[in-house]
């Protein structure tokens, strides 16, 4: 309430031309995006799927039913793979497998990215020297050789690959946060409390926290599709749990018995789209919300029709800059 | 801060990081539990005097700390032990094998970079239209496919249904290398990277198709590009001379980004295709538990991602004359 006292500064009238809270505004923003609603529809019917996959699976994943490759039949929809064992079923539980090892993986990388990117962003100084330089030295490091590496050394398991997966993608996360910090604690609202003596832990969480909050939403997402596709990388080199099978097990196990030159498509082609919807859903969940985030993004002044603000479909929605505003005006 | 300085300390910076990893690559080997990991010289079936030897060398009845410095004077001296598997010095394996991976790598990264500007730049340019809807939807296809996946679907096109390319290697289309000259040798070996160059520049294609895209349209909205078209200048003009320029800065650094990923990439589909390079030396050594060859790979895959980080970042300040900080 601090701004109703104070005269107006022209920081507040950014503030005031979006009222509500950032997040229900992104959300708003990502509800007038037929993409990313047909990414969280598709995204949440395939984590259905696989979460029920204990009783909705038509046989159990590691059950052998012939010899070789068979194809697709009424008994076995999506046929069976060298092993003889059930595609569909193995599908559903390694979808389930591969979304675990994706939200752990990016729900520990976004805590580290988060804790880093607000004391950098924050406290600034030497705090923000010290992680910084962490930080680009890890940006330079290829990742995923990298978590091969520990993996082939430290040993297979679930636990163990989700735990190599969220330790090491958390770089971008700090960066990105460590930047929207650093503009938000200078903004006069956030100036104003702590001249009225607001300690860093209330302004962090009163006023930092829900600022980023949209970023930290994009990030998870996004991470989770970086790290379902590392998971697949990962078990593709046989790195993964021996005894769970996961959709980067089931390229694996296609690579392996050659099921790209035999011919067997069903082997290989499921595991292979499930893995790309996946990603393809999260990526345009996390982008919607980005792309709602980047007022630059509106305005294009070398477009098929000539300073049209596009795309129009967010004129509904007020514009979040006051020089947005001006160009709109322009135009 | 001037230029020669920020020059200076990228140079210095990518120094310290190959440092680093050198000493991680030594310590993550040595920490680990187990003789079988942190003894260089349990060579499976080797004669007992190889094993004194390669003891011998690297000071493995000294404590770590003497094994870290005879590991730092054996890897100037180019010695990183010898391979589990065919007994040979690790960087003999190496070197082999990364003759095979340049080409192969190059020619997929050039190929997804031309690709990947020009669709950018005509998604950009044609905004909000049936043409920028085609260029980010197949980029964004290409994007979501796992690489190695991608390779077996180009397998199953190419070998298993059109049968345009053999399963399996003659092993001499790497010939071309020591006889550039030869026209036949150059063909087999084009045809023999042909397909995982492809692989390569497809995933790639995607990625730089939308920053290059995203990119653009941030330049597109500032103030210069209004002022360029109120002068009258032609699209053309515009975009080549105004937007491309200075959009194509951030994306030297976002592509310099994706050298981890083209690492990681040239594992895969190494792996997918049985492509004798440094990708498939790595994926071999992980499942043959292979330790001196694992550590020697990935730290010439790591040098190599810092090196190619090292050239964006002289290119970039080539590009860019306001480089300062």
């Amino acid at each position: 309430m601090t701004q109703m006292v104070l005269a107006p500064t022209p920081d507040d009238a950014a503030q005031e031309t979006s009222k509500q809270s950032p997040v229900r505004w992104a959300l708003q923003q990502a509800r007038s995006n037929p993409g990313a609603v047909v990414g969280a529809v598709v995204f949440t019917a395939l984590m259905v799927l696989a979460f029920a996959s204990p009783w909705l699976a038509p046989y159990n994943p590691d059950e052998s039913f012939s010899n070789g490759y068979q194809a697709p039949s009424t008994a076995h929809w999506l046929g069976l793979d060298d092993g003889g064992n059930d595609i569909l079923s193995q599908l559903m539980f390694g979808t389930r497998t591969s979304l675990l090892v994706g939200f752990g993986a990016s729900f520990l990388a976004i805590a580290i990215g988060v804790v880093l990117g607000l004391a950098a962003g924050y406290w600034g100084r030497r705090t923000d020297a010290g992680i910084s330089s962490v930080t680009d030295f890890f940006l330079v490091i290829p990742e995923v050789p990298l978590m091969m590496v520990i993996a082939a050394v430290w040993g297979q398991g679930l636990w163990k690959m989700t735990l190599i997966i969220g330790i090491l993608l958390w770089t971008w996360t700090v960066r990105v946060i460590r930047a929207q910090v650093m503009s938000v604690k200078e903004r006069v609202y956030v100036r104003r409390s702590r001249a009225l003596g607001g300690t860093d832990w209330w302004i962090i969480t009163r006023h930092v926290l829900p600022q980023v909050a949209p970023l930290i939403i994009v990030n998870f997402v996004l991470t989770v599709a970086v790290a379902i596709f590392d998971e697949s990388a990962l078990s593709f080199l046989g790195l993964g749990d021996p005894r769970v099978i996961s959709l980067g097990r089931i390229l694996d196990n296609a690579n392996q018995g050659g099921a790209a030159t035999l011919g067997a498509w069903w082997a290989l082609i499921p595991a292979g789209a499930v893995i790309a919807i996946l990603i393809l859903s999260l990526t345009l969940m996390g982008q919607a919300v980005e792309d709602a985030l980047n007022p630059r993004l509106k305005v294009s002044y070398l477009s098929r029709k000539h300073f049209l603000l596009i795309p129009n479909r967010r004129s509904n929605v007020p514009d979040p800059t006051p020089t947005e505003l001006t160009r709109s005006e322009a135009a | 801060m001037s230029r020669s300085d920020w020059l200076f300390r990228r140079l210095v910076r990518a120094l310290v990081t190959t440092f680093v990893i050198v000493t991680f690559n030594f310590f993550l080997f040595r920490v680990m539990p187990g003789d079988a990991v942190s003894n260089l010289s349990r060579i499976p079936h080797a004669t007992p005097q190889l094993k004194a030897e390669i003891a011998a060398q690297f000071g493995l009845d000294q404590p770590v700390w003497h094994q870290y410095i005879s590991y730092l004077q054996q890897l100037a001296q180019g010695n990183l032990g010898l391979s589990y598997q065919d007994q040979q010095s690790v960087v003999s394996n190496l070197w082999q094998a990364i003759t095979h991976s340049v080409p192969m790598v190059a020619l997929g990264t050039v190929l997804s970079v031309v690709f990947g500007i020009a669709s950018g730049l005509w998604a950009a340019w044609r905004r909000g239209t049936v043409q920028e809807k085609l260029s980010t939807s197949s980029a964004m296809f290409f994007y979501s496919l796992p690489t190695q996946f991608l390779g077996m679907i180009l397998i199953l096109i190419f070998v298993g249904w059109l049968g345009w390319f053999p399963s399996g290697g003659t092993g001499n289309e790497f010939d071309f290398l020591n006889d550039p000259s030869s026209a036949d040798q150059m063909a087999s070996g084009l045809r023999a990277m042909f397909l995982p160059a492809l692989t390569l520049a497809l995933i790639l294609y995607g990625q730089y198709t939308l920053i290059v895209r995203s990119g653009l349209l941030e330049t597109l909205g500032e103030d210069y590009i209004l002022t360029a078209k109120a002068k009258g200048l032609s699209d053309r003009r515009i975009m080549m001379k105004h937007a491309f320029r200075n959009g194509m800065l951030p994306v030297v650094t976002l592509v310099a980004l994706s050298f981890g990923f083209i690492a990681a990439g040239t594992i895969l589909i190494e792996d997918v295709f049985s492509y004798p390079g440094l990708g498939l030396l790595l994926a071999d050594a992980i499942r043959a538990r292979d330790y001196p060859l694992l550590q020697g790979a990935f730290l010439l895959i790591t040098i190599c991602v810092i090196v190619a980080n090292l050239l964006a970042d002289l290119l970039y300040f080539r590009l860019d004359p306001r480089i300062t900080t």
